[in-house]
């Protein structure tokens, strides 16, 4: 068991920057079951959003939809002021390791590669500059070493890792994240938000999490999804969020968090 | 064994064999990662549609099969891309609403008696040399093609969702990868007839994922793989004067099965072969 800190990481809020996000009366059904009903969220650049909510309750879908992958039903999402299809370039994803065929034969350099196509070079091979951006990201994860290593010999730590180079390889401007912890080891959780920390100097941070003991650490603000969606700037996670949740503070209540966070706003 | 080379239809349907199957490597690798075998078992056997539709109106049997399998392929890939849950049923109806087609076109073409079996099981003996050229055209255009898009098929078959937020023109590679499918399914029925034609599809990429690190090379053995399977069976026919598609279909079948037993074998020792 870790050791909680003591204040969530409220930091000041950039209340001053352009909207990195914005969700107006989203609405979202699969065939006729609704799995987001009148969603609205508006996350300024530079923040550090952290998500959670119960499985199934559509935490996946309502990043899809901020990805472009999916379509809503009823109103609007601008991402960076734009729509998703034109913010595409300007976005990473990181997509839950579990969705992905683990026996594909193909090299975690290959993958990180992956990041750098783009529309414009469709049939171009990589040029020495793509190659070396993805060499200094391939490091900087510290997976460079194994490069040449089939992506099915690898740790899911190690998978995740090379997930991320490759989300950083589009240089984006908000990094989108789907359960990034979820396979990995408690050591590499800690360098993941370390490293999550770092890259929210320069980007925006969106992240599914089921794990609310290490994400209290990082991020900036949180949200809870099921079905409905209830926004907290400046991270306190609210009596009302996990009524709402209900189901999903089995990962708080292990971590005996929310004694501590609901005193914290109690105090608020 | 090398005299019966000298025979002008063994000559054809080695290479043939070697034609098609190195098409079937390429193109059959990116069906098994991408798990679209139904929608090429669809496409095999609507194809019989167009055969029937080519007898009625006098043409070419292959060109019929080909143009009505391009066109069977893109109706299957569109209905994939746009209803998910519904695509595997539509698929299904497609390839017997296909076959069913080609059957009763065949009756009512007057006075011609076709030989059903030979598009149900392959006539590899029967290649004409002009077929020949239409085989080594088309592993051309398939091989420039995959090698022009290499990077591209690799994103989206491993993650398509991130090959289209970072801009790869999914769908288009999706329903040009369905085309060179149907084309090379056609020539594969040449080979061993439309009911065998998974098999040959399939059984190759299979063993050779499992013993490669990338998708190129994934390509590269399963197209030497099919080569061996086919030359084998077809010399195994000729030996034993059996069914030469249902032969090389076989041969392909038992290395299937010992590969699998030697993964079952392999997995009690530790570590696996990497090219």
């Amino acid at each position: 068991m870790k050791t909680m800190p003591d204040t969530i990481r409220a930091g000041p809020q950039p209340l001053d920057k352009p909207l990195a996000v914005e969700l107006k009366g989203v609405w979202f059904s699969y065939e006729r079951t609704p799995v987001l009903t009148d969603v609205s969220l508006s996350l300024r650049q530079g923040d550090f959003l952290g998500i959670i909510g119960p499985n199934g309750g559509g935490k996946t879908t309502l990043l899809k939809i901020m990805l472009g992958l999916l379509k809503p039903d009823r109103g609007s999402v601008r991402i960076l002021g734009d729509t998703p299809l034109e913010a595409r370039h300007r976005v990473g994803y990181v997509p839950q390791t579990t969705s992905l065929n683990i026996s594909f034969p193909v090299s975690a350099l290959e993958i990180a590669l992956m990041g750098r196509l783009s529309l414009a070079r469709p049939g171009r091979p990589y040029s020495r500059r793509d190659r070396d951006k993805v060499e200094e990201l391939l490091r900087r994860v510290g997976m460079w070493e194994l490069r040449d290593r089939a992506v099915g010999t690898l740790s899911g730590g190690q998978r995740q890792r090379v997930l991320i180079a490759r989300a950083l390889a589009t240089d984006p401007e908000i990094l989108f994240l789907d359960e990034p912890a979820t396979g990995v080891d408690r050591e590499f959780e800690t360098d993941l938000f370390r490293l999550l920390e770092d890259l929210n100097q320069e980007a925006t941070i969106v992240v599914i999490t089921h794990d609310i003991g290490v994400i209290s650490r990082s991020v900036r603000s949180v949200a809870c999804v099921n079905r409905r969606l209830i926004f907290h700037e400046g991270g306190q996670i609210t009596k009302e969020m996990i009524d709402m949740a209900y189901a999903c503070p089995v990962d708080l209540v292990a971590h005996g968090l929310p004694h501590r966070v609901l005193e914290h706003h109690d105090e608020g | 064994m090398w005299e019966i080379l000298h025979l002008e239809f063994m000559r054809n349907a080695v290479l043939a064999g070697i034609l098609v199957s190195l098409c079937c490597g390429i193109i059959g690798s990116l069906v098994v990662v991408n798990r679209i075998v139904f929608i090429s078992g669809g496409i095999a056997h609507a194809a019989y549609g167009g055969i029937g539709l080519a007898f009625l109106l006098g043409i070419s049997p292959t060109l019929g099969a080909a143009g009505f399998a391009v066109v069977v392929a893109l109706v299957m890939g569109l209905v994939s891309m746009r209803a998910k849950y519904r695509a595997d049923t539509i698929i299904g109806v497609l390839w017997a609403v296909g076959m069913a087609l080609g059957v009763v076109l065949i009756d009512l073409t007057p006075g011609y008696n076709v030989d059903l079996m030979s598009y149900l099981f392959g006539s590899i003996l029967a290649v004409p040399s002009h077929e020949l050229w239409y085989m080594l055209g088309l592993l051309s255009a398939v091989f420039l093609l995959i090698v022009f898009f290499y990077k591209e098929y690799l994103a989206l078959s491993y993650d398509e969702e991130f090959a289209v937020i970072v801009g790869v023109p999914v769908r288009t590679l999706y329903l040009l990868l369905l085309c060179m499918t149907a084309l090379c399914v056609v020539m594969v029925i040449r080979l061993v007839g439309l009911i065998l034609v998974i098999a040959l599809m399939t059984i190759p990429p299979y063993i050779a994922e499992k013993y490669t690190r990338s998708l190129g090379r994934m390509m590269c053995v399963a197209s030497l793989l099919g080569v061996v399977f086919t030359l084998t069976g077809l010399w195994l026919s000729y030996l034993l004067d059996l069914t030469s598609g249902a032969m090389i279909i076989l041969v392909a079948g038992v290395a299937f099965f010992a590969s699998a037993a030697g993964d079952a074998f392999g997995a009690k020792r530790s570590g696996r072969g990497e090219l």
